[in-house]
């Protein structure tokens, strides 16, 4: 039976970023918040604390940072018609546990949407007509407009010491930013890292093509700084362990170090590590929360009743809570009826590797996580999809976030992978060579979606999440023509010798390969109750006094991070809460 | 709202770095350049003093035998042996990761295609385990009686190679399951932290010009026209 706490007013399911920002904005609101988080409590010291941080065995071996796939995992399938199995081995997507969540071992790239991002399918069907979305594409218009969340976008770079250059600011193009942006209400809270050599020469190349190349924004702080809420950043030190890893100098922007030191210091809240929520509990009808029912650290069953539920765990336990809670109508891919679970995409990632010869130092093992440079040429309203025959666009970029060689070294095609001819590559291109990347957008589709799997158990004796998900032809021509257009870009960097890995037609997705952690939708917010789980403001239609916060709110991936997305409608859900919700608790937009 | 962090730790962090890195610069120099990549600390492949607590006897001779095929010495630089990676993969398998600590190890155990990567019961350390028992049966089973160790490195390349590449019948497991999960182990001792057990002297990080923990590198991100000049430190501060 479970123990009963006291009722508060609101409780928050996990302490990454939007479980922190909520948690910042609830209490400026006077709320009495308990937040409940899955994994331990960290902290910079001691827990990323240098030398002990930056183990590669630790970090990326043993994913001292990442969740353990042990208690809960996901199982994934092709197709309807496959049998799904375990995620049980960390590969393609790094989902975070602890204090921080996945905000704490990020990288930093940090950008905001386009606008026409936010409008894709009124977009392509007014520059191309209702011919080129195919028909399993479920691809919908974000509820919510560039405009509206600009506010939202500013102040959570703002929190994160965001380094970049403007492009665009209030409609006037900028010199060295990214004119295509949409517009910008202020510049960068801090100016763009230095370049790697990658970087360095990607202008070049960018430039060569007739691109318009620009600094990644990157939360790595190029500069001493203080944030809004007080808490001071150091200068990145260029340490070169930023994905999978904690930040051990207070540069990086995470959870730990931009909002949490407020939020420690707060009577009204209250963190409890080693909380794993089990349920959003509802009332007999179903369609009001009471509370949560968790296991605490030593496993007993505890009841948190609440007025107010935010779901802020990572997006596709954010799904799972929802299925097993029973909060909306799951979706079924047959009938195409129900919400959660609807539209899950992802992110199409590809790399190109370049070999130079020993006179070119790349230093791969000096990193600034998000920082780089890239371009919007082929991204957005820039890119002819009608032409191209496919939807979405994508980035080229350089990116650098540190490279060891636990982490694993790149070495020309052909390599044996062990004896002397291997040990005699990694000696010559360790130091050696770089990589550019491209990041496309993933559409969304009416057979790609999250459910509950039939077979499979967590530690709990929950039924795991089931993702059905594989790469559709438009990804795949999308992937073909960003990599050529990379191998085409890099070419004129004269290298060695390169190596891409476009996807191939027919190719599966493949899970033990990392590829991002952008795991997007299931969750997704929308204009209509029929095709969407959330309304405009993160709120589940069916019960008003759940908010769910995440990239589980996008209704298709676009070529971007996600992490500023997610950040800024953090914000806007949370204005909206505050502004509106709390003088009167009840849905926010009529169903 | 005042600053709550304590607002020094980046600057403290810089003072000791300024004490690790600026002191051995001039020692360090001289030894750094890509010809004079130092080929490790031993000379010869010789078995180390290390007594295992995982693998038994004839384990511990398979496990030699396949570090020395897989990283050899020679003129590039270190060998597994020399390095330590056999001590490494003892140690290693005691540990809670490879008892499949982060997997998730619950059945129903079913096979997928590839894509779907490890659907396996074994953890780590029985994949090893298992497949040095399944490779010794092989072996004494083809050459009369001759363990993997008393082979030839000739023979023993050819084993190794088959297994890789999925073409060696092994009773029990897949060869190219436990040939892949040794090898990433095996590179995982070859490059990890010395405290760990191999790299020993940071060979292997000398032979690639890696840094190691040094963990600070804004002065060198825009140096274009010469290598980094700073030999590699380990966690526990010393200098390789």
């Amino acid at each position: 039976m479970a123990t009963s706490k006291p009722k508060v007013d609101a409780v928050i399911v996990g302490m990454g970023w939007t479980g922190a920002i909520l948690a910042k904005e609830l209490t400026d609101a006077g709320l009495h918040v308990v937040a409940l988080e899955r994994g331990a409590d960290r902290d910079t010291q001691p827990d990323f604390a240098y030398p002990k941080v930056v183990d590669e065995l630790e970090g990326s071996v043993h994913r001292r940072f990442l969740q353990s796939l042990a208690q809960e995992t996901v199982t994934i399938r092709h197709a309807l018609a496959d049998t799904a199995v375990p995620y049980r081995q960390m590969g393609s997507f790094k989902p975070g546990a602890g204090v921080g969540g996945a905000g704490s071992h990020w990288s930093g790239c940090h950008f905001r949407p386009l606008p026409e991002d936010l409008r894709l399918r009124s977009n392509v069907e007014q520059r191309y007509g209702k011919g080129l979305i195919p028909a399993d594409m479920t691809i919908q218009d974000f509820p919510v407009s560039y405009e509206e969340l600009e506010p939202h976008l500013d102040l959570f770079e703002k929190i994160c010491g965001t380094s970049g250059k403007a492009g665009v600011i209030n409609g006037t193009v900028q010199e060295g930013g990214n004119p295509f942006e949409g517009s910008r209400a202020s510049e960068y809270p801090l100016p763009p890292n230095p370049n790697y050599l990658g970087a360095e020469l990607f202008y070049k190349a960018a430039r060569e093509m007739g691109w318009h190349p620009y600094p990644i924004p990157a939360s790595n702080a190029s500069r001493s700084y203080v944030n809004p809420y007080g808490c001071q950043m150091g200068p990145c030190n260029a340490c070169g362990f930023c994905s999978d890893y904690g930040c051990l100098n207070y540069s990086k922007a995470s959870p730990n170090a931009c909002i949490l030191p407020v939020l420690r210091q707060r009577p009204n809240f209250e963190l409890r590590p080693h909380s794993q929520v089990l349920r959003v509990d509802l009332d007999g009808s179903g369609g009001k929360a009471t509370g949560v029912t968790y296991l605490d650290a030593q496993g007993r069953e505890i009841s948190q009743p609440a007025d107010l539920v935010v779901l802020c765990a990572f997006s596709l336990y954010n799904v799972h809570l929802m299925l097993v809670s029973g909060i909306g109508t799951p979706y079924d891919p047959q009938s195409n009826t129900g919400t959660v679970g609807r539209n899950y995409s992802y992110q199409n990632l590809n790399r190109v590797v370049l070999f130079f010869d020993k006179d070119v130092h790349a230093n791969p093992f000096i990193g600034i996580g998000g920082a780089g440079t890239t371009m919007d040429d082929l991204n957005g309203n820039q890119l002819d999809n009608g032409k191209l025959g496919f939807v979405g666009g994508g980035l080229v970029w350089a990116r650098q976030p540190g490279a060891g060689p636990v982490r694993g070294i790149n070495v020309p095609t052909g390599t044996p992978n062990w004896g002397s001819a291997w040990k005699q590559a990694v000696a010559d291109n360790f130091r050696h060579s770089f990589y550019y990347e491209v990041q496309g957008a993933c559409m969304s589709y009416r057979q790609h979606y999250l459910s509950l799997d039939p077979t499979y158990k967590d530690a709990f004796g929950r039924p795991l999440l089931r993702m059905t998900f594989d790469w559709h032809p438009n990804e795949i021509k999308a992937s073909q023509f960003f990599v050529a257009q990379a191998l085409k870009m890099s070419q004129v960097l004269n290298p060695l010798s390169m190596a891409g890995d476009a996807k191939k037609d027919g190719e599966r997705y493949n899970i033990t390969k990392y590829q991002s952690t952008h795991t997007c939708g299931g969750a997704i917010m929308g204009d209509d109750p029929k095709t969407s789980a959330l309304n405009r403001y993160l709120q589940s239609w069916e019960v008003p006094n759940v908010f769910v916060i995440g990239a589980n709110a996008f209704p298709q991936n676009n070529g971007y991070n996600p992490t500023g997305l997610v950040g800024g409608l953090a914000y806007w859900a949370a204005t909206a809460i505050r502004e509106r919700y709390l003088k009167a608790p009840g849905p926010l937009v009529d169903a | 709202m005042s600053d709550p962090l304590d607002k020094s730790p980046s600057l403290s962090r810089r003072s000791l770095f300024k004490g690790i890195g600026l002191l051995p610069l001039a020692v360090a120099l001289p030894g750094c350049g890509e010809k004079d990549a130092p080929a490790g600390v031993g000379a010869t492949a010789a078995p180390t003093e290390y007594k295992p607590a995982f693998f038994k006897p004839a384990e511990w001779d398979f496990v030699v035998a396949a570090c020395d095929r897989l990283i050899p010495h020679d003129a590039v630089g270190p060998g597994a042996v020399e390095s330590g990676v056999p001590e490494f993969l003892d140690r290693h398998m005691q540990t809670p990761y490879a008892s499949g600590a982060i997997w998730y190890m619950q059945g129903p155990f079913l096979d997928a295609p590839a894509e779907f990567g490890y659907q396996g019961r074994l953890t780590l350390r029985d994949i090893l385990r298992v497949g040095i028992g399944a490779i010794e049966a092989y072996c004494r089973k083809t050459f009369q009686g001759k363990g993997f160790a008393a082979l030839e490195a000739t023979q023993q390349e050819e084993l190794l190679k088959a297994a890789e590449a999925g073409k060696l019948e092994l009773e029990g497991i897949s060869a190219k399951l436990f040939f892949s999960n040794l090898l990433a182990e095996v590179k995982n001792g070859y490059f990890a932290d010395p405290h760990y057990g191999g790299n020993r002297g940071m060979g292997a990080w000398k032979m690639i010009g890696y840094p190691g923990m040094r963990a600070d590198y804004l002065d060198w991100v825009e140096v274009r026209d010469q290598a980094y000049p700073l030999p590699p430190v380990d966690l526990s501060g010393k200098r390789g």
